[in-house]
C-alpha cells in the first residue's frame, strides 16, 4: 500500500482523493471523483479512498468494482423491475384455477402472445431460476456496494479536522467570504451554530460545525435490514424452518394434522357460513348491489388434541385434549409452531345415502329392505333380511360420464353413484347388476327383476385448513425493521456541516450537506442574522 | 339528518373548498412584484384548504360511525381517502416551503382524485371476512399517505418540466409533457362523460351464453354506448347502440368489455377537451402555462419534488409492503402471493429505489429527476386504476 502524506501532515490511505484530516485535494487522484481546477468538489464519500476505485488488477478485483458499481445495482433493481411487471400480464401458473396444463392454457387463452410468454418461462416468472438469480446479484451488489464506501467514509469522518484547506473551502458549494468580520461576530456565529444544535469543533481558530452525522449510515442500516430480508426468504427452502400443508376435515370427523409428525390431531365440531342480513338498512343496498349474499364470516368450530402416547404407526392414538376454539379467516387457531387457517370449505357433502330394494314390476315399490352407505368407506356387501345380498362392484364418489364412461373426478363424495350386483336366493351365482346415483337409475340388461332406489341421504360440511410453521417470520421482520430504521435515519435526517476559517481580514464560511440543501440554507440564515457577515452564496446556482 | 347523508355534504363541502383554494392559490401568481399581496392571498389559499382539509375528515370520521369500519374498503371510498392524503401530504410540504403555486398543482389533481371516485359506486357495503382486520386499515392508509406524499413529488416535478421544458419547437420532450397533459384530460374526460351519461340514465345490457351447459347466461350492464362489447355477447336492450367490436376472449371477467368500453371513452372525452384547448390556446398547453412561471426558482420545485419522494418512500415502504405483508400473513397465511396488486406495489417501491440511487449517486438532478418523479406517479396511478381494471387479483375491491 502506497500512503499518501498530505502538506497537513496526515497520512491518506491509496486511493484517497480529498485529504482526510484537512480536504486538501490529492494530486494526481482527482480523476477518481471526476473533479476538475475550475469546478465544485464531488463530496461523494467525503473523497475517501474506495477500494473499487483504486485497484482494478485481480479478477475479485473486478468482480468486487463489478458489484459495487451503482450503476450496476440500479440496472439489477431496473432489470428486476421490469421483470416483476411482465410477470403480472397473463396471470401466473401458481394463481391460475384453471385444469388446463400450462403448456395449452397460455396458448389456448392468449393465443401466440400467451405461447411465447409461456415458453419464455414468464408463466412461473418468481420462481424461475433467473428472476432469483437477478434478486441474489441484488444482494451481492448491496453487501459489496455498502462494505466499499462505509469504511473510506467511516474513517474519513472520522479524522476530519476543523482546519480545512481553503482549496477545500472555496470549492464547497455554499462558501463566502466575510472580510468585515471581528471576533465579536464570529463568537455570534458560533452561538448561532450552537443555538441551531450543531456540535462545535474548534482547532486553532478554525471551527467545524456539524449535526445529523448519523444520517449518513442510515443507507448502510436499511441495506443490511434488506440483507436479512433477503436471508429470511433463502431459509424458506429449509425444510425445519418451513411447513406449509393443507388438509380437508369433515364435521364429526378427527384427523391427524399433517406436517406436525402426528404428533397433534384436530375435529370438526362444526363448519359453517354466515352472509350479512339482506334487509340491514346499513348494507341494504350494497348486499343488493353484489346479487344479494355478502359473507359475513367463514368458521370452523373445532377441537384440537395431543397424541400422548408413542407415535407408532398403525395404533390407535390415545388423545387429550389441548384445546377449543373457531378458526375464521384473519383468525388462525394456534398450537405451538403451528397456525391453522380458515382457506376454503365444500358445503353439503354427502356422508351417507340409504338405498331401498323393491321388486321392479311392484307399482306401489313396496319396500322389502334398506341399506345405509357410508359414503367415505363404503363396506363392500350387505346382507338384507329376506336372502338378498348386494356388494358394491364399483363405486364413484365423484361422478361424472367421460367419452361415454362413468368415471370419478375425485375421491370426494360430491355426487355420488354406485354399480351394486344384487344377489337373490333364487339366483345365487349370477347377480343383477344396477346402477344408482343421484337422479339416475339404470338397469343396463333390462331384466333386472329387483330394483334398487335412493330413499334418503344426509350431508355434512368439510372444512379446508391450511398448517403453516414458519419461523422465517421473526427474521423476515427483524429484516423489516432494521431497514425501517435505516430508511428513516437517512432519510428524515440529513449530514451538515458548516465551516469557519479565520482569515487576516475576517473568516470564511462554508457549508454542505448530503441532501436538503434548503435546509442548512435555512440553517446559515439564521445564524448570521445580526451579524456583519453577508449570507453564503449558493455556487450552484452561479454556474449556471 | 341521516348520518350518511351529513357525511357525503362534508365531503362535497370538502370539494368546493378545494376548488375555491385553487383559484386563490392561482391569484398568487405575479408575474411583476408586488411579492406582499401575493403572500396574503397564500395565506387565505392555504387557510380555505385546511377548513377544506377538515371538512374531508368531518366526512372520514362520519362515515366511520356510519358503516361501522373504517370508510377505505372500496373504490370509492379508497380513492376519495388518496385525495384526502393528497392534500395532507400537499399542507404539511406547504408549511416546509412555502411555494404558492404547489397548491395549484396539487389541488386540481386532488380534485380529479376525488371527482373520479365519486363516478363509483357509493353506497356504504359490509366487509368479507378477508377483509375484517385492523390490518387492513393500518395497510391501506400508510400506503395511501405514501403514495400521496410521492404524488406531490410529481406535481413539483411538472411545474419543473413546464417550466424548463424548452417550448420553441416540437420535439421529444414537449411531445410527452403534452401526453402528461392529456392524460389529466382524460381523467376529466371520464369524469364528464360517466355523469352526463348517468344524468340521462342511460342504460343497455348485453347477454353472454354462459360456458356451462344449462346454466343462465349472464347478463351485463353498460352505463354508456357500447363502442366495444362483451366477447359473444347479444344487445338485448331496444334501441341501444351496437357496439363497433367486440373484445376478444381472453377479456373474459364479466366486466372486462364495459371497463374498456368506459376507458375508450375517457380517451376520446379526453380528446376533444383537450383539442378545444388548443384551438383557444392556439399553442401547446404546456407552452400556455410557461410564461406564469417565470418567477419560479427552478432549484427550488426541484429540491421539493426530491423532498416528497424523500419523505414519501419511507412511508410507502411501512405501508405498501410492511403492513401489506403482515395483513396477508394472516388473511391467507402466506405474507406475499405474487398478486398483481403486490407486484405493482413492488415495482414501484424498486421504481423509487432507482430515483434515490441516481439521484445520490449519478447526480440525476433537475429536469431528469422531475421526469422520473413523473414516471414513478404514472406507475402509482397504473396500480390505483389499470390493475384493478385490467389484471384483476385478490385485492380488486369493485
Ligand atoms: C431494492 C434494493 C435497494 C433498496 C430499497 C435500497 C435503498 C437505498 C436507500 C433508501 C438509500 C438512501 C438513498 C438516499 O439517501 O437518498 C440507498 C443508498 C445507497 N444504495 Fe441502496 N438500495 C437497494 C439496493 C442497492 C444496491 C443493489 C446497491 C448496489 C450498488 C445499492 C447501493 C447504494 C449506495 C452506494 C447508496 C448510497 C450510500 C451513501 O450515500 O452512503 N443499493 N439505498
Amino acid at each position: 500500500m502506497k500512503n499518501i502524506t498530505c502538506e497537513c501532515g496526515h497520512v491518506n490511505p491509496e486511493g484517497t482523493v480529498l485529504c482526510e484530516a484537512c480536504g486538501k485535494p490529492i494530486e494526481g487522484n482527482q480523476h477518481i471523483n471526476g473533479n476538475q481546477p475550475n469546478k465544485l468538489l464531488n463530496m461523494r464519500y467525503d473523497g475517501s479512498a474506495r477500494r473499487s476505485q483504486t485497484y482494478n488488477k485481480t479478477f475479485v478485483d473486478k468482480i468486487w468494482n463489478f458489484f459495487s458499481s451503482v450503476k450496476v445495482g440500479v440496472w439489477l433493481i431496473a432489470l428486476t423491475l421490469i421483470a416483476s411487471a411482465i410477470g403480472t400480464i397473463f396471470p401466473q401458473e401458481a394463481n391460475n384455477q384453471s385444469p388446463l396444463p400450462a403448456n395449452q392454457y397460455y396458448e389456448q387463452n392468449y393465443g401466440i402472445a400467451g405461447k411465447i410468454y409461456y415458453q419464455l418461462g414468464f408463466h412461473d416468472l418468481y420462481g424461475s431460476w433467473w428472476y432469483m438469480l437477478l434478486v441474489a446479484s441484488i444482494g451481492i451488489s448491496l453487501v459489496i456496494a455498502s462494505l466499499d464506501r462505509f469504511v473510506p467514509l467511516y474513517r474519513a469522518l472520522k479524522k476530519q479536522k476543523p482546519k480545512r484547506h481553503e482549496t477545500f473551502l472555496t470549492k464547497q458549494r455554499l462558501f463566502g467570504q466575510a472580510d468585515q468580520a471581528t471576533e465579536e461576530d464570529k463568537e455570534a456565529l458560533v452561538q448561532g451554530l450552537k443555538k441551531q444544535r450543531y456540535k462545535v469543533y474548534e482547532q486553532d481558530g478554525h471551527i467545524l460545525a456539524e449535526k445529523g452525522r448519523f444520517a449518513r449510515w442510515g443507507p448502510y442500516v436499511n441495506h443490511i435490514g434488506l440483507i436479512i430480508f433477503l436471508i429470511g426468504t433463502l431459509l424458506r427452502f429449509v425444510p425445519a424452518m418451513y411447513i406449509d400443508e393443507s388438509m380437508w376435515v369433515r364435521e364429526g370427523e378427527t384427523k391427524q394434522i399433517p406436517g406436525t409428525d402426528r404428533q397433534y390431531y384436530i375435529k370438526n365440531e362444526d363448519f359453517f357460513v354466515e352472509t350479512y342480513d339482506k334487509d340491514d338498512p346499513r348494507y341494504q343496498e350494497a348486499i343488493e348491489e353484489q346479487g344479494g349474499t355478502v359473507v359475513k364470516n367463514y368458521q370452523t368450530n373445532a377441537v384440537l388434541y395431543e397424541r400422548t402416547d408413542e407415535a407408532l404407526p398403525g395404533s390407535e392414538p390415545e388423545l387429550k385434549k389441548i384445546k377449543e376454539g373457531a378458526i375464521q379467516v384473519n383468525r388462525p387457531i394456534k398450537v405451538d409452531q403451528f397456525a391453522l387457517y380458515q382457506t376454503t370449505y365444500q358445503l353439503d357433502e354427502f356422508k351417507t345415502m340409504t338405498f331401498k330394494i323393491h321388486e321392479k314390476s311392484d307399482e306401489d315399490e313396496k319396500e322389502l329392505d334398506t341399506f345405509t352407505v357410508d359414503l367415505v368407506d363404503p363396506k363392500p356387501e350387505y346382507n338384507l333380511e329376506n336372502g338378498i345380498r348386494i356388494t358394491v362392484d364399483n363405486y364413484f364418489p365423484e361422478f361424472e360420464m367421460q367419452n361415454g364412461e362413468p368415471t370419478s373426478v375425485s375421491k370426494y363424495p360430491k355426487n355420488p353413484a354406485f354399480v351394486f350386483n344384487i344377489f337373490t336366493p333364487d339366483n345365487p351365482d349370477k347377480p343383477e347388476v344396477s346402477f344408482v346415483g343421484i337422479g339416475a337409475n339404470l338397469d343396463p340388461s333390462g331384466e333386472n327383476q329387483y330394483k334398487v332406489g335412493l330413499k334418503d341421504f344426509e350431508t355434512r360440511d368439510v372444512t379446508g385448513l391450511t398448517i403453516t410453521k414458519d419461523l422465517t417470520l421473526p427474521i423476515l421482520g427483524l429484516g423489516g425493521l432494521i431497514f425501517m430504521i435505516g430508511v428513516i435515519q437517512g432519510m428524515y435526517w440529513n449530514h451538515r456541516r458548516i465551516w469557519i476559517h479565520p482569515r487576516e481580514e475576517g473568516v470564511w464560511i462554508a457549508g454542505h450537506t448530503n441532501k436538503n440543501w434548503f435546509g442548512i440554507k435555512r440553517d446559515l440564515e439564521k445564524i448570521v442574522e445580526g451579524t456583519n457577515v453577508p449570507m453564503v452564496t449558493d455556487q450552484n446556482e452561479l454556474k449556471e | 339528518m341521516e348520518l350518511s347523508t351529513i357525511s357525503s355534504n362534508l365531503l362535497y363541502g370538502a370539494f368546493i373548498l378545494y376548488l375555491i383554494a385553487t383559484f386563490f392559490f392561482g391569484g398568487t401568481i405575479r408575474t411583476k412584484g408586488k411579492e406582499k399581496a401575493s403572500t396574503r392571498t397564500g395565506n387565505i389559499a392555504i387557510t380555505i384548504t385546511i377548513i377544506g382539509f377538515l371538512s374531508q375528515v368531518g366526512y372520514f370520521i362520519t362515515r366511520w360511525i356510519a358503516s361501522h369500519h373504517a370508510p377505505v374498503s372500496n373504490l370509492f371510498e379508497f380513492t376519495t381517502f388518496f385525495g384526502m392524503m393528497l392534500v395532507l401530504a400537499f399542507i404539511v410540504i406547504y408549511f416546509i416551503y412555502r411555494l404558492n403555486l404547489l397548491g395549484l398543482f396539487t389541488l386540481p389533481v386532488a380534485l380529479l382524485v376525488i371527482a373520479y371516485a365519486s363516478m363509483f359506486p357509493r353506497e356504504i357495503s359490509p366487509l368479507i371476512p378477508a377483509l375484517k382486520t385492523h390490518w387492513l386499515y393500518i395497510h391501506v392508509t400508510t400506503a395511501a399517505l405514501g403514495e400521496a406524499i410521492l404524488a406531490v413529488s410529481f406535481a413539483a416535478g411538472l411545474i419543473y418540466l413546464i417550466k424548463s421544458v424548452d417550448q420553441s419547437k416540437l420535439n421529444k420532450k414537449t411531445f410527452w409533457l403534452e401526453f402528461i397533459i392529456y392524460a389529466l384530460y382524460a381523467t376529466i374526460g371520464f369524469i364528464v362523460i360517466t355523469s352526463v351519461f348517468r344524468g340521462i340514465g342511460y342504460d343497455s345490457t348485453f347477454q353472454i351464453p354462459s360456458e356451462m351447459e344449462n346454466a343462465e347466461p349472464t347478463k351485463v350492464e353498460f352505463t354508456l354506448p357500447a363502442i366495444t362489447g362483451p366477447h359473444n355477447g347479444e344487445l338485448i336492450t331496444n334501441g341501444a347502440m351496437q357496439p363497433i367490436f367486440n373484445v376478444p376472449e381472453w377479456m373474459s371477467g364479466d366486466k372486462a368489455a364495459s371497463k374498456l368500453n368506459t376507458f375508450i371513452w375517457s380517451l376520446l372525452t379526453g380528446l376533444v377537451l383537450y383539442g378545444l384547448t388548443l384551438l383557444i390556446l392556439r399553442k401547446r398547453v404546456a407552452a400556455a402555462i410557461q410564461p406564469y412561471l417565470t418567477k419560479v426558482n427552478p432549484d427550488l420545485v426541484d429540491e421539493v419534488s426530491y423532498r416528497a419522494v424523500a419523505i414519501g418512500f419511507p412511508v410507502f415502504t411501512l405501508g405498501a409492503l410492511i403492513f401489506a405483508m403482515i395483513w396477508a400473513q394472516q388473511a391467507w397465511n402466506r405474507f406475499w402471493g405474487w398478486d398483481p396488486k403486490e407486484v405493482w406495489a413492488l415495482v414501484t417501491w424498486l421504481f423509487y429505489a432507482v430515483f434515490l440511487h441516481l439521484r445520490l449517486s449519478q447526480g440525476w438532478q433537475g429536469e431528469r429527476s422531475a421526469w422520473l418523479a413523473v414516471i414513478g406517479f404514472a406507475i402509482i396511478m397504473f396500480n390505483l386504476i389499470a390493475v384493478n381494471l385490467v389484471i384483476a387479483g385478490l385485492h380488486s375491491y369493485a
